[in-house]
């Protein structure tokens, strides 16, 4: 009798509980509120869109979603005043932004503007539920040649009408410990094996020093990885009309060399097989008992956070082998797009140019230590430390690559990325990865792959 | 005329059905309509293409159950071996669950000065939410600087090499362990409250014909509590066989292949990869499982109660 009480009360809580999520407003996109905002009331030709509101996610890009929010308000503020739209910002986790997404995407109910992650823009394209910058809307933000040729690039594939443009870029880098490497007489590197070579010297696992931490349990950065080390090889995880092509050597040698840091190297602490986020490997970083560590420019605030100050480190391109290509990352960043479904897209266009126009970029990739795809903003992110604020455009200008512009990447993440997880996760507990071992992952990922269309 | 009606209809036969009016049509909006639409994508090329108007999806068949029941493939081999994964995952948390939970209900079912206090420690884990229990672990299985490790290796000397607890083989373990930790008090509740039904007269009159107590245990509280137990065993291995919060939460979506449990492999295919008539393939294949394990419980227990 109880159990079928409890059972019942339990079946009524569920009940509830999906009510109440299906009750939970997610958007506010509708809401036509009049305007609220002080002052002289500007004339409507000034303002065609006063009134409206519209929603906007953001990316976490800061060190915490209330960095991100104190950052952020006090330029939609300003937007406001400018323009009498309110926006209502809302700022998402990025391990929350795929899915968030997609069930915009799914209900058509959502944000009117929303972050996306660059590396996933065709993916999204190929969704159809954002809005095509066409022509008409390219112009109303300002035109397509305001942005950084390269950057502009991550927007979508040549020939189609893009579904988000570029609003922070950041690239790779390595980051050295620059009194480690004093203390053992070392200069930054310039080929892979001087890396590793450096790496060897300063790894002491007896004293809790290693030459180089990753976050080897996490996929999308292993899916990185492999992207720029395939591309040193002269090689691409795809074929030009975009079918994956995972097995061959540029590709096997790629995933071996990143591997091989902790299985034969073992200048890479085992315990990275389990560091499923980039957090810990930057805390592990920022304990200064690590040499080196292969990292996106966000990491300049994440390593403030965590007490490490910049004139501690150096950032350097990530060196490729003897004879390589020098490409030392891909194009990565965050870029903005608008929902197909808003109810305001002329409003929604506004805001877009608003966050692109020069004045807001400069304020928001400071802010955030971003470098701006915008042309002609300095990259004041950085003006206290001169190497930082001349190394990141370099990289970006003269070492970095777009991301593979087709729409199965996200797939590519998931199995390449995951499969590179499992053989650091093998690699960690002492069983050997050979070149057969890699060669079997990356079979079995573009069969997935392939199947799962 | 609405009086003659009135007398016509018969409230005793009627009122039943209008009482459960709302349950069902809550039902089917909650659970039978869901259930309709995930049969029906499984049947479609559910891809990121089309999830903006599912209904453009082009019918595919049985071509998404070919390609996850292709066991010569890695999708279908990955299926299986996560099958594999589940099923000793499920057999092995329930029944250690449902051992400790009723080991405690005996014990805790005589009168003793720590009663209360220890039932309510006992229901802890259950009461707690489930993310914060899970993420505690998370931090106490890490290699490094977890509070496991610390134990069996910095005190006690088990492991000369700090073994990994995330990932490798050990992943199943863990996962086991935490699961049974979030599980077990439930069993403890539903036996406790079954053996309190248990009239003391029986245990008394026992005794006064010389029973022991292991005999007390294995014909009184046993014999009178199997109604519960079989219900009780059945929703465990239902919930425990589609597990995700445990393994989402200490592994991320990318798990060990030896924690590599079905639903997280259906959540990668689906939310992941966004093949969702891939995903709900699985999903389907796992409904017809479970309501044929729930079908041969149901004919066992008819058999055993005629």
């Amino acid at each position: 009798m109880k159990v079928r009480f409890l059972a019942a009360s339990a079946a009524a809580a569920l009940m509830l509980s999906a009510l109440t999520a299906c009750s939970t407003p997610t958007s506010e996109s509708t809401d036509t509120s009049g305007p609220t905002g002080t002052g002289s009331a500007p004339s409507a030709a000034d303002q065609p869109y006063a009134g409206t509101t519209l929603t906007y996610w953001a990316t976490n890009q800061g060190s915490s979603l209330d960095d991100d929010k104190a950052i952020l308000q006090p330029e939609l503020d300003k937007f406001k005043q400018q323009t009498g739209i309110t926006v209502n910002l809302e700022v998402i986790p990025w391990s929350d932004m795929t899915n968030n997404t997609l069930q915009a995407a799914i209900s058509g109910q959502g944000p009117d503007v929303v972050n996306i992650g660059n590396t996933n823009a065709t993916t999204l394209q190929a969704t159809n539920a954002f809005m095509p910058f066409d022509s008409a809307a390219l112009t109303a933000i300002g035109g397509k040649d305001k942005f950084v040729a390269s950057a502009w690039k991550t927007a979508g594939p040549a020939g189609k009408d893009p579904t988000s443009v570029p609003l922070y870029s950041q690239v790779y880098g390595l980051f050295y410990n620059k009194a480690m490497f004093a203390a053992a007489g070392l200069q930054p590197p310039t080929t892979w094996e001087d890396l590793v070579a450096d790496a060897k010297t300063l790894t002491d696992p007896a004293k809790g020093t290693w030459g180089i931490v990753a976050p080897a349990g996490t996929v999308n950065v292993s899916m990185h990885i492999e992207y720029i080390f395939a591309a040193q090889n002269g090689g691409s995880p795809f074929l030009d009309d975009g079918t994956p092509d995972f097995v061959t050597q540029a590709n096997i040698d790629a995933v071996k060399r990143y591997i091989d840091l902790m299985a034969t190297d073992k200048v890479l602490n085992p315990s990275a097989a389990q560091y499923s986020d980039g957090v810990q490997a930057t805390n592990e970083f920022a304990t200064g008992k690590v040499g080196m560590y292969m990292a996106q420019t966000g990491n300049v605030n994440a390593l403030a956070q965590q007490g490490m100050k910049p004139d501690q480190y150096g950032v350097v391109p990530v060196p490729a082998p003897a004879g390589g290509k020098s490409v030392g990352s891909f194009i990565a960043g965050t870029n903005i797009s608008v929902f197909s479904f808003t109810q305001h897209k002329e409003a929604a266009l506004e805001f877009v140019k608003f966050m692109t126009s020069a004045a807001e970029q400069e304020i928001l990739n400071k802010a955030f230590r971003m470098i701006s795809p915008v042309q002609g903003v300095p990259a004041s992110a950085f003006a206290e430390w001169p190497e930082l604020m001349q190394v990141w455009p370099t990289i970006l200008q003269n070492n970095a690559i777009p991301m593979a512009l087709v729409s199965t990447v996200s797939a590519y993440q998931t199995n390449v990325g995951g499969g590179i997880v499992a053989l650091f996760a093998q690699a960690a507990s002492g069983s050997p990865v050979t070149e057969d071992t890699i060669k079997t992952m990356l079979d079995e990922a573009q069969q997935k792959m392939l199947a799962a269309g | 005329m609405s009086r003659r009606l009135a007398g016509r209809v018969n409230w005793n036969k009627v009122t039943p059905y209008l009482l459960i009016l709302p349950a069902i049509l809550f039902e089917l909006l909650i659970h039978v309509t869901p259930m309709i639409v995930g049969v029906w994508m499984s049947f479609v090329n559910l891809t990121r293409f089309f999830i903006t108007n599912w209904l453009a999806a082009p019918v595919a068949g049985f071509a998404n159950y070919s390609i996850v029941l292709n066991f010569d493939k890695p999708l279908g081999r990955q299926l299986a071996q996560s099958f594999g994964v589940t099923l000793a995952f499920a057999v092995l948390t329930v029944g250690l669950s449902f051992i400790l939970g009723t080991l405690a209900a005996i014990v805790l079912q005589r009168q003793f000065r720590a009663r209360g206090p220890l039932r309510t420690l006992f229901l802890i884990p259950y009461a707690l939410p489930a993310y914060a229990g899970i993420i505690t672990w998370k931090f106490m299985l890490q290699r490094d600087n977890g509070l496991i490790n610390q134990l069996l290796v910095n005190d006690l000397h088990l492991f000369d090499q700090a073994p990994f607890w995330l990932i490798g083989d050990n992943a199943f373990v863990s996962l086991v362990v935490v699961s049974i930790w979030h599980q077990w008090p439930f069993a403890f509740l539903m036996t406790m409250a079954g053996m309190q039904s248990i009239p003391d007269e029986l245990y008394e009159a026992a005794a006064i014909d010389g029973a022991s107590v292991w005999r007390q245990i294995r014909h009184i509280t046993f014999g009178m509590m199997r109604p519960v137990n079989t219900v009780l065993v059945l929703l465990l291995f239902l919930w425990t066989f589609r597990e995700f919060n445990t393994p989402f939460v200490l592994f991320g979506s990318a798990p060990a292949k030896s924690a590599n449990l079905l639903v997280v492999t259906i959540y990668n295919s689906s939310f992941i990869q966004w093949n969702f008539g891939l995903g709900a393939a699985m999903s389907v294949l796992l409904m017809v499982f479970l309501i044929l394990v729930s079908a041969l419980w149901a004919l066992w227990n008819r058999r055993v109660h005629n």
